[in-house]
């Protein structure tokens, strides 16, 4: 053996993250209770049913409705969550920090509470769902725009923190740079700020997407559960629990493949190994 | 042609207070220690950075004036800065980079793109223009940074530290790289730096900016031949003394007498090359040299065959003697040793 060798394998050694054993056990012990219940799921699945299971219309409807208000829902956290976070990351102004609790309160709220607060604000009857009724015959609860608001309401905090963040630790120079070679506020902020946070970005719309995608209690709040028009994914699977567990199976399956998937494809081909501007 | 500035900024404690001005086709070098305020003024300059007492101008146009209310933003002076780390953006290659200015200025894109390529031509680097910026090296990301700043026609290149992002092996052919393209560049040029050797080789006047002040601004003969600062002394190696000069004989603060040959009277600098120090182990006791103070070895520093030997005394000196001489002498640090310099060795100015 040339002398080398043995020191190039000692160097590999000592560059190995190694973990205490005691904390390792327990990490894979955390591993292996996010991973049970989606054995458990993958061992019920009744396969031979679950191509006609699939096909059905009832539950072709309730997924398009569920991609189509998820990603509506994911369109307005976006549109109105990067401006927010802008405001919260740059502009110091007197009870920021109320405002961004207020405005992430309903990622810690029981979505049923954010529901039922959505009603009596957005309802018919509500602070200003009345005049929503009232002066434009328009009704957000019950319909798929309702579907939509509580979505969102739930969503767009995610997309405001990461985005936020990524802000906050954007190296200000970049920007200045643009400045001086004649870039208006709103040019810099286009073409400078926004590409830099770009990882940022979809990862904040991402999880926003995938919030909105598995949102509940407050859909069936304020949006009630009518097939074709409020029925998202979740709630099928809920109904179908009770009625033909094989199918509330074969939905489960389904929503966590689409969430799998895209959160795999997403990390590696757009989070992972992205450089921002400090890199250059 | 030409800007004038005088700059009042307060940061927290930090003040800064300068005044310069730069000709058409001129290059100043503003040369200080880090954290003399240097940046600071570039940031004024570039108008990233509002003054609060002063006046800045360029061809008579009048950019930052807090008394008559004044404030041009960044975006709208005829500037161009090349910053410190280049500061390239990642997301574009290096023509859109150069092209960036030029689009935020509503030019169309297929004649940004065009005068991008001429520019990128002019720095020798039209084969790289779609590279992205992780890819260049830190010579050619200057020069894209160059380009990318000249591209929109500027009246005054602001240059932040360009050389202080390179290793030292390519600094010296990058340096005379760029000292070619700001000869070919007809505006003002105004250049922040820490390292003397920049500024020699760049700057036709350099302005010494210390803790906020310029202490000293001139050509680079002008300025090295009469320190006016401890700063400017320790860069060319030299020993400055200040004090009151009465009777040819200069007091200094410490009450130090140092005899000077032709002293006009008043507050006065005094230079003491180290090559005129003499030093010895014994008082001289029969000497013509009328300056003898003692003192005791500091620190010893090779340079060549010379060695500089610092004296902590009275006068805090540093001497210069051969090798030759250190080790027949036997010197160590702690040991007392007495200078001696002759009162015609000694040049003295007015303060």
């Amino acid at each position: 053996m040339t002398p080398a060798a043995p020191q190039r394998q000692r160097r590999n050694r000592v560059g190995k993250e190694r973990l205490p054993a005691p904390a390792l056990f327990i990490a894979v012990l955390a591993i292996t209770f996010f991973a049970l219940p989606f054995l458990g799921l993958l061992w019920r699945t009744p396969w031979s049913d679950a191509w006609d299971v699939l096909t059905e219309d009832s539950v072709r409807t309730a997924l398009w409705l569920s991609i189509k208000s998820s990603l509506g829902a994911t369109v307005f956290a976006v549109f109105f969550g990067v401006p927010l976070a802008w405001l919260l990351a740059r502009v110091d102004f007197p009870g920021r920090s109320v405002v961004r609790a207020l405005c992430t309160l309903s990622m810690v709220l029981p979505p049923v509470v954010g529901g039922v607060a959505l009603f009596f604000s957005f309802g018919r009857r509500g602070l200003f769902g009345q005049y929503l009724d009232r002066w434009f015959d328009f009704r957000l609860p019950f319909t798929t725009w309702g579907v939509v608001v509580a979505q969102t309401f739930v969503a767009m905090p995610f997309l405001v923190l990461t985005v936020e963040a990524a802000l906050r630790q954007l190296d200000r120079r970049y920007e200045d740079a643009a400045r001086t070679l004649g870039g208006s506020r709103w040019y810099v902020f286009r073409r400078v700020t926004l590409p830099t946070v770009r990882p940022a970005l979809i990862a904040g719309a991402v999880l926003a997407w995938a919030r909105a995608l598995g949102e509940f209690g407050a859909t069936i709040t304020f949006a009630g559960n009518f097939p074709g028009t409020t029925q998202t994914m979740p709630l099928a699977t809920y109904l179908a629990l009770e009625s033909n567990p094989q199918e509330a199976l074969v939905l489960s399956l389904l929503l966590i493949a689409v969430s799998f998937a895209v959160l795999v494809g997403l990390r590696d081909r757009w989070l992972g190994g992205v450089d921002g501007p400090a890199a250059g | 042609m030409s800007v004038h500035a005088s700059i009042g900024v307060k940061l927290g404690a930090f003040e800064l207070q300068a005044e310069l001005s730069v000709e058409a086709g001129e290059v100043l070098a503003i040369l200080g220690p880090n954290g003399a305020g240097k940046s600071t003024l570039l940031r004024a300059l570039a108008g990233l950075l509002a003054i609060d007492r002063g006046r800045i101008a360029i061809d008579d146009v009048v950019l930052d004036d807090p008394a008559d209310d004044v404030f041009v933003p960044s975006e709208r002076r005829p500037i161009g800065v090349v910053f410190q780390n280049y500061l390239l953006f990642a997301h574009l290659t290096a023509i859109e980079n150069v092209a960036f200015g030029l689009r935020a200025r509503g030019t169309p894109k297929v004649e940004a793109r065009n005068r991008a390529r001429a520019w990128l031509q002019r720095v020798g680097l039209d084969d790289h223009a779609s590279h992205k910026p992780r890819t260049l090296s830190g010579g050619q990301a200057q020069r894209v940074a160059l380009a990318r700043a000249l591209a929109t026609d500027p009246r005054l290149l602001l240059l932040d530290e360009p050389l202080a992002a390179l290793d030292v092996g390519t600094r010296s052919e990058v340096r005379r790289d760029l000292r070619r393209y700001l000869e070919s560049f007809d505006g003002m040029r105004v250049l922040v730096t820490h390292d003397p050797v920049d500024a020699y080789a760049l700057a036709d006047r350099i302005a010494i900016l210390d803790a906020g002040r310029i202490v000293q601004i001139g050509t680079i003969n002008e300025v090295t031949a009469h320190p006016r600062s401890r700063y400017v002394a320790d860069l060319i190696g030299t020993n400055l003394v200040v004090g009151t000069v009465k009777d040819g004989v200069l007091t200094t603060d410490g009450g130090t007498r140092v005899v000077i040959a032709d002293a006009l009277p008043g507050r006065s600098f005094a230079v003491i090359r180290p090559q005129a120090i003499t030093l010895s182990g014994m008082t001289p006791a029969d000497s013509s040299a009328r300056n003898v103070w003692s003192g005791t070895v500091g620190n010893l520093d090779r340079l060549g065959d010379r060695i500089r030997v610092g004296i902590d005394g009275p006068l805090s000196l540093t001497a210069e003697i051969t090798a030759a001489a250190l080790s027949s002498m036997g010197l160590r640090p702690g040991d007392v040793v007495h200078a001696t310099v002759k009162a015609t060795d000694i040049e003295a100015y007015p303060a």
